[in-house]
């Protein structure tokens, strides 16, 4: 039973699969969020959960559980938001629900696992799984293609160099095994050796997460996805990168400062590359792109200070950084026509159009830039904070002249949907399930910057 | 953190009430659907605030320097964030400006705006909300959510209901801002890294070494500076001022820029005393600079927003310059200009609002020659455009005084040249008035000010002469606070 996520996750793959297989398909939409909805009640009542199974190499603990939980969410929001909209063929929806559980699968056993071997099949699972339904798309005829072999040939290069780090890690160790890693490593920190495996077998987190030098897949694959897979590849495997990301960056709590280094430069070059290039974007899909490769950026602040405290604001901000895309992109996947990319000027006149996504819109954008009340900022508080305290103040200046300079792209959604005046006011309806959905998005990014304690008393006990 | 706060005595946490009224106002009117009584819900509540805030300064003890009417909760426990508000005599009146200009603004908004009005109403009440929190938190996470959380209103209310330049205006004007703000922000961080705790009050005096202070201060200062504007960070104002809608220049004038120099009285001078005083020289400097180069711009301008808006320039420049001489007089000078600026600009601008809506044009030529066709209207204007160059038996003539007298106290040049300014002020004052009232020759039709005009420039009208007049009770709830802050500064001298 300590598997239960996991299991109900591969259930809903294999009933898929069966409605994929048979030829009614009438209601596979409806019967993805009633079954979505149950996957977040079920890794819910599993949090407390706790074990190892198959002789250590998995382990069950509230960190797993919780970002099982944030999986779920996410996975669950993304088969929401997707809904009715036309952009992927009908006949396909059943193949594509099937491969994101599959996905989501993948990320939670990934989430859990604490060797080496099980975190590259789990890892490969969920890429895989990405590769086959990122073509999926019914507007454009190239796009999708490029992106699709972009991020195969991207992701396998990565994996690639993540398994030779893993290798020299291996050769060091002696071991697979996280827990003998742990004891091993740190007596080789100071060797090259040792830092160059830590930092190879990072590399493959890194691309999910798409920090700097492995970013050149994200606004291509951003702008050619269908707006359903975008969502999904902007979000959830970034959980679990950030989720390994702190499990093996705490097997260097003490390492020498020349590892904190480069992941000091990575974070700068990421925030700065990204935020400038961001400034440019027209298509809407391709700034949350660059604004992902800075967010990513921020998020290394909190990994790259070694301590718990860094830690547990990577996994708030992480949290609050899944509300927050996914609402930007939500008004991409609404606003769409046919399942056509969304320019800035597609956003003007969305104030009237509609007041409440326009408000969503508002919310979230404030919120990546990190302005309070709002969750972003809280994040971005604490991450300032740890990296701060452990006397990184040149990355806390480097990121605070960031958020300055990101908030000119993001102040542009707002301004595009409040200030401008378009010809068209066709009112945009919104259907009551996406009212509800724009309500839990600004619920959960104003509470998380109000009120971060109810959210920190748990994300508290679960980080090492 | 207990020390410096004397807890609420009321029978209701007051502070909360008056920040969290307008937010619970501005929420109410999500569910109402006629416009008008959008417009009286509002109304009300600012008028309710008010009231209450009165009771602020009805209990107010001006006989200790400690925080009143304190209050102070835990919040975020892992990093010691607290809920902590409480006012001393920098604030007291600083809120009760605040609270008071609210239902002005919704008065004067009352045709101006027509369209869109609930969400219009929704920003004003925000911006009160967050303006009061901004004066009354006593914790830096909350001052600074309060502080930025300011902007996105402000923003709104430029974007939407400005004038012609709107996008240029509100996109300089939250970039400008923003980015002064940030930091802060990490100034903040670097204070709780070497405090220990968020809590203002707990960090100051507290003798820290030099270059701390030194980097802190200067991260401070160009975000209060910004806010002022001082001098070279000034360039947002004339645009945004300009373009903004009447009630969005009137709680920018007078309420906004008030920030600026009460983040100086409030975190400056008490948490880096040593670099307050070795950066003061380069400070007045830059005062003195804004005071005369305000004036002169002012005496070129063509339109009328953007002229008040240059005269903001320099009045702030007199309230800079109190604050860095360091002198009980100056202090006090510099908290009545704060306040009697905030009367008069928010006066001035809300004429012009009137003007505007019957004429259509800020420009001063369009509205020339009035003083036979709106009296009343003149009568007002004449009032006020005195009271900005501080004529005699107005407030803020009592306020430049103070100044002056503390200035002159501490160095000689600098009080000649803000004389220059004040001269200066006086010129570009008459000038406009002379321009509006004789102007032209000109037979047009347009009505005078209707009652609900006159209304909300009436209590206007009564501060500018009670200040003038008889300033005996602010300057004495002020003092004990001010005395506090000259003797702890002395202790760094």
């Amino acid at each position: 039973m300590l598997l239960l996520p996991e299991l109900y996750m591969m259930l809903l793959a294999i009933i898929f699969l069966f409605i994929s297989i048979g030829k009614r398909k009438g209601n596979v939409v409806a019967c993805g969020q009633l079954l979505s909805i149950l996957g977040v009640v079920i890794s819910l009542s599993s949090i407390f959960f706790k074990g190892e199974l198959f002789y250590g190499a998995y382990r069950v603990d509230l960190f797993s559980q919780v970002f099982k939980v944030l999986l779920a969410a996410g996975y669950c929001l993304v088969i929401l938001m997707l809904g009715s909209k036309d952009e992927i063929e009908h006949e396909y929806i059943a193949e594509f629900y099937m491969f994101l559980s599959f996905s989501t699968l993948g990320l939670m056993m990934l989430v859990s696992s604490v060797e080496l071997i099980s975190i590259v099949l789990s890892l490969e699972i969920s890429s895989y799984s990405l590769y086959v339904i990122l073509p999926l798309r019914r507007a454009q005829v190239q796009v999708q293609h490029e992106a699709s072999i972009k991020y195969l040939f991207f992701g396998a290069i990565s994996s690639g160099i993540m398994l030779y780090g893993m290798g020299y890690l291996y050769g060091i160790c002696h071991s697979t095994f996280l827990t003998d890693i742990i004891r091993v490593l740190p007596k080789f920190l100071n060797q090259p050796i040792g830092i160059l495996a830590l930092v190879l077998t990072l590399t493959g987190f890194l691309f999910k997460l798409s920090l700097f030098p492995f970013h050149f897949w994200s606004p291509d694959v951003y702008e050619g996805a269908s707006h359903s897979t975008t969502t999904f590849i902007a979000t959830i495997p970034k959980i679990a990168a950030a989720a390994l990301l702190i499990r093996i960056t705490s097997m260097a709590y003490l390492a020498p400062p020349v590892l904190v280094q480069i992941l000091m430069v990575l974070a700068a070059l990421s925030m700065t590359f990204g935020n400038l290039v961001g400034l440019v974007q027209r298509d809407i899909k391709r700034l949350l792109a660059y604004s992902g490769i800075a967010h990513a950026g921020y998020i290394m602040m909190g990994i790259l200070a070694l301590s718990r405290e860094g830690n547990l604001s990577v996994v708030y901000y992480i949290t609050i950084y899944l509300f927050m895309n996914l609402a930007c992109l939500y008004t991409v996947i609404l606003l769409s026509k046919d399942g056509e990319n969304v320019t800035l000027d597609g956003l003007i006149g969305l104030s009237k159009r509609s007041p409440l996504l326009a408000f969503t819109l508002a919310t979230s954008a404030f919120s990546l830039a990190g302005i309070p009340p709002t969750g972003g900022f809280t994040g971005k508080l604490y991450l300032f904070i740890s990296a701060f305290r452990e006397g990184y103040l040149t990355i806390v200046i480097i990121g605070a002249v960031n958020t300055v300079i990101s908030i000119f792209y993001y102040l542009n959604l707002v301004r595009m949907s409040y200030s401008k005046e378009g010809n068209s006011v066709t009112p945009l309806k919104l259907s009551g399930m996406a009212k509800i959905i724009c309500l839990i998005f600004i619920f959960f990014i104003l509470a998380m910057g109000v009120t971060p304690s109810s959210f920190m008393g748990l994300f508290k006990h679960m980080v090492f | 953190m207990e020390q410096y706060l004397v807890m609420n005595k009321l029978s209701f946490p007051i502070l909360s009430a008056t920040i969290f009224i307008p937010l619970a106002g501005a929420c109410l009117l999500f569910f109402i659907k006629h416009e008008r009584a959008v417009k009286v819900i509002a109304l009300i509540t600012g008028i309710i605030n008010f009231l209450i805030s009165l009771l602020l300064y009805a209990h107010f003890n001006p006989d200790t320097y400690l925080f009143q009417f304190g209050e102070y909760k835990p919040w975020i426990p892992g990093h010691s964030i607290y809920y902590a508000l409480g006012i001393d005599g920098i604030t007291l009146f600083l809120i009760l400006l605040t609270t008071l200009l609210a239902p002005l603004c919704v008065l004067c908004s009352w045709t101006a705006i027509a369209q869109r009005v609930k969400e219009f109403m929704f920003c004003i009440l925000l911006m009160e909300s967050a303006m009061i929190g901004v004066f009354c938190s006593l914790d830096f996470i909350l001052f600074y959510i309060f502080w930025e959380a300011m902007l996105i209103p402000m923003y709104l209310l430029i974007a939407i209901w400005g004038g012609p330049q709107k996008d240029y205006a509100s996109i300089k004007f939250f970039i400008y801002t923003l980015s002064g703000s940030v930091f802060l922000l990490v100034a903040i961080i670097a204070v709780y890294l070497t405090t220990g705790s968020f809590s203002i009050p707990n960090a100051m005096y507290r003798g820290y070494g030099f270059t701390f202070e030194y980097w802190v201060f200067l991260a401070f200062a160009i975000a209060f500076a910004i806010k002022v504007p001082m001098f070279p960070f000034h360039t947002w104002l004339p645009a945004a001022h300009t373009e903004a809608p009447t009630a969005g220049s009137v709680f920018l004038a007078s309420v906004l820029l008030k920030m600026g120099s009460y983040g100086f009285l409030r975190f400056c001078l008490p948490i880096t005393p040593k670099a307050s005083l070795f950066f003061a020289p380069y400070i007045i400097v830059l005062s003195l600079i804004a005071i005369i180069y305000g004036g002169f711009v002012c005496l070129r301008q063509t339109d009328m927003k953007r002229l008040i808006a240059f005269s903001s320039v320099a009045h702030m420049g007199f309230v800079t310059l109190g604050i860095f001489t360091f002198t009980l007089f100056g202090f006090q000078g510099a908290l009545l200009q704060m306040l009697n600026h905030g009367i008069t600009t928010g006066a001035l601008f809300l004429c012009v609002g009137i003007i505007y809506e019957r004429t259509h044009s800020r420009e001063i030529f369009d509205n020339s020659g009035l003083g036979k066709i709106m009296p009343v209207y003149m009568g007002f204007f004449g009032f006020f455009s005195l009271s900005a160059f501080a004529f005699p038996g107005t407030n803020n003539f009592v306020g430049e005084l103070y100044v002056l007298i503390g200035t002159f106290s501490s160095n000689k040049i600098a009080g000649f040249f803000a004389i220059v300014g004040a001269l200066v002020a006086a010129a570009y004052m008459l000038l406009l008035l002379k321009r509006i009232a004789w102007g032209r020759d000109d037979t047009r039709s347009i009505k005078d000010m209707n009652v609900r005009e006159i209304i909300y420039l009436l209590p206007l009208v009564v501060f500018v002469l009670w200040v003038g007049l008889f300033p005996k009770p602010f300057v004495h709830t002020i003092t004990k606070t001010l005395e506090h802050l000259v003797t702890e500064m002395q202790r760094f001298m």
